[in-house]
């Protein structure tokens, strides 16, 4: 199996501050991999940093086995998309879902837009209702919906989920979810998600890397964290952690 | 009215006006608190928090609050003058809000806005009460009091701000506190350190705590009752103990919607909103 995403030794300084501490990680294609940390851990920063969006002072970022070097190009950007986590603030408060949708597009000079926003909005549940529709118009998980299939509509081979969910009612975080893994199927997409709920990532993921200031901690399966077969105290007190309140 | 019961809701209604006409968030919602933990639960919009501020007295001017009866230790909060809930507000009834980065002045130092708080309810001295500020945050586990009474919000974490934001809820103490998600914004490892100094001085302080969230599962873990919500009513009243057994399909589909470790199931469980459930 080839790797859609092979990351060796990345490291990212902002100013003084060491946010990576040269981590590796290698993601098979149509693999779906799981980065688990609390804040600050830097699970947010190794996906800016894959998309660009955080500045990397060494290390390789291999993509479908291309390197990437200082700037991305187009065809990188067409291949890889990311859904934020807060869909409050990353969609545009004064632009339609219609327009929202059009602009990958028109960065990418694609020109069966009316097909395709179609298609986008009824992959995520939307239906055409939704088209003309403003953001504040909108619920949280609709939002999402919306995220997502901008992220879609651009057909890329691999998603960066940075916490999809976590904005998002128990209830419609499991529809969003669903969506997710149904769209992963469906079209064999790649996915890099992030998430600080063990629970969410060993449903969402084979793999996963737990993370703590910048460094890995370790990495398992997800059969290896839910038979609780893990050798580091962190991963320990991260389970704990995520089985809820417990009065002593 | 017996001596254990320390609010008394009975009907409550929360109506805002809005350009189609009138939306009541909170639909009749009727449940009394003694010196208990009770949970609050439901999605966004289902009218838990509006319930939280309709108690605490903070529901925007434009919405109208109504209720047969809505009772603080046998004290009217309906009737009585804005100058009297002024002086229950962050007194005897506190409430700590979702997310510290937000809820705390920006550019006051995090010891100055507890000191405010005490010497706004209690005249004491700006030396007692930067002593007592201090032994508040050393009473929520902040480590180094005296650096953080100094610091501003921005310079500290997520889990110091909510600690900060007890600590600051705590001062006056209160006989009711209200958790509008007090720990939603922050880690999960945190948020168990947050809900663990949480619950010790609930229970060293004999407070009464409505505790609110979306999460029913941690909901159920720290309190003692839970009150199910959906569209602006009280759908089930359970205790926490019980909850397996619960009866309405809300409840159910709440509990079993959440991913859980050790439990595959692909896909999860969604909610069937039925509209009989808001009738």
């Amino acid at each position: 199996m080839t790797a859609a995403i092979a990351i060796q030794g990345l490291e990212v300084v902002f100013d003084r501050f060491r946010a990576l501490k040269g981590v590796s990680l290698e993601v098979g294609e149509g693999q779906s991999y799981g980065l688990v940390g609390e804040s600050g851990s830097g699970k947010s920063t190794l996906l800016k940093a894959i998309t660009g969006l955080a500045p990397v002072a060494s290390g390789t970022v291999t993509v479908n086995g291309k390197t990437l070097g200082k700037t991305r190009d187009k065809a990188f950007y067409r291949d890889v998309q990311m859904v934020f986590q807060d869909p409050y603030g990353s969609l545009h408060p004064r632009q339609t879902v219609d327009r929202l949708l059009q602009e990958p597009l028109a960065i990418h000079g694609i020109a069966d837009g009316e097909k395709r926003i179609e298609r986008a909005l009824d992959e995520v549940g939307l239906g055409k209702g939704f088209r003309f529709r403003y953001a504040h118009q909108l619920s949280g998980g609709q939002r999402q919906r919306v995220a997502i299939a901008r992220a879609l509509i651009l057909e890329p081979s691999i998603l960066l989920l940075d916490e999809p969910t976590s904005a998002l009612d128990a209830s419609v975080q499991a529809e969003v979810l669903n969506l997710l893994e149904e769209v992963r199927r469906r079209r064999k997409l790649t996915f890099l998600m992030v998430s600080h709920d063990l629970a969410i990532i060993t449903h969402m993921c084979e793999r996963l890397m737990v993370m703590q200031n910048g460094e890995a901690v370790e990495t398992l399966t997800a059969s290896q964290l839910i038979g609780h077969r893990v050798s580091e105290d962190y991963t320990r007190n991260l389970l704990r952690a995520s089985e809820g309140f417990v009065r002593v | 009215m017996s001596g254990d019961t320390l609010l008394e809701v009975d009907d409550l209604r929360v109506t805002f006006p809005t350009r189609t006409g009138l939306v009541q968030a909170v639909r009749g919602v009727s449940f009394s608190l003694g010196r208990e933990r009770l949970g609050i639960v439901g999605e966004s919009g289902s009218g838990k928090s509006q319930t939280g501020r309709a108690i605490m007295g903070l529901t925007p001017p434009q919405a109208q609050v109504s209720a047969r009866k809505l009772a603080f230790d046998d004290i009217d909060l309906l009737s009585i003058s804005p100058r009297q809930r002024r002086s229950l507000r962050g007194n005897r009834i506190a409430m700590i809000l979702q997310d510290p980065k937000y809820s705390l002045d920006p550019v006051m130092t995090i010891g100055r806005q507890i000191v405010e708080t005490l010497r706004t309810h209690e005249k004491v001295s700006k030396a007692e009460a930067r002593e007592r500020a201090l032994a508040m945050l050393q009473a929520v586990q902040i480590r180094d009091p005296a650096r953080v009474f100094d610091l501003y919000p921005h310079e500290v974490s997520g889990g110091m701000g909510q600690r900060a934001m007890i600590a600051m809820m705590l001062i006056t103490g209160p006989e009711l506190m209200i958790a509008d998600e007090p720990t939603s914004a922050l880690d999960v490892t945190v948020q168990l350190d947050v809900l663990k100094i949480l619950d010790k001085l609930v229970a060293e302080r004999g407070m009464g705590l409505i505790f609110i969230s979306h999460d029913l599962r941690l909901v159920s873990s720290f309190c003692d009752r839970v009150v199910v919500m959906y569209a602006g009513k009280v759908v089930e009243q359970i205790k926490a103990s019980e909850l397996r057994d619960a009866q309405h399909p809300y409840t159910r589909g709440l509990l079993n919607c959440m991913p859980r470790i050790g439990f595959e199931r692909h896909p999860l469980p969604v909610l069937d909103r039925k509209p009989e459930w808001a009738a």
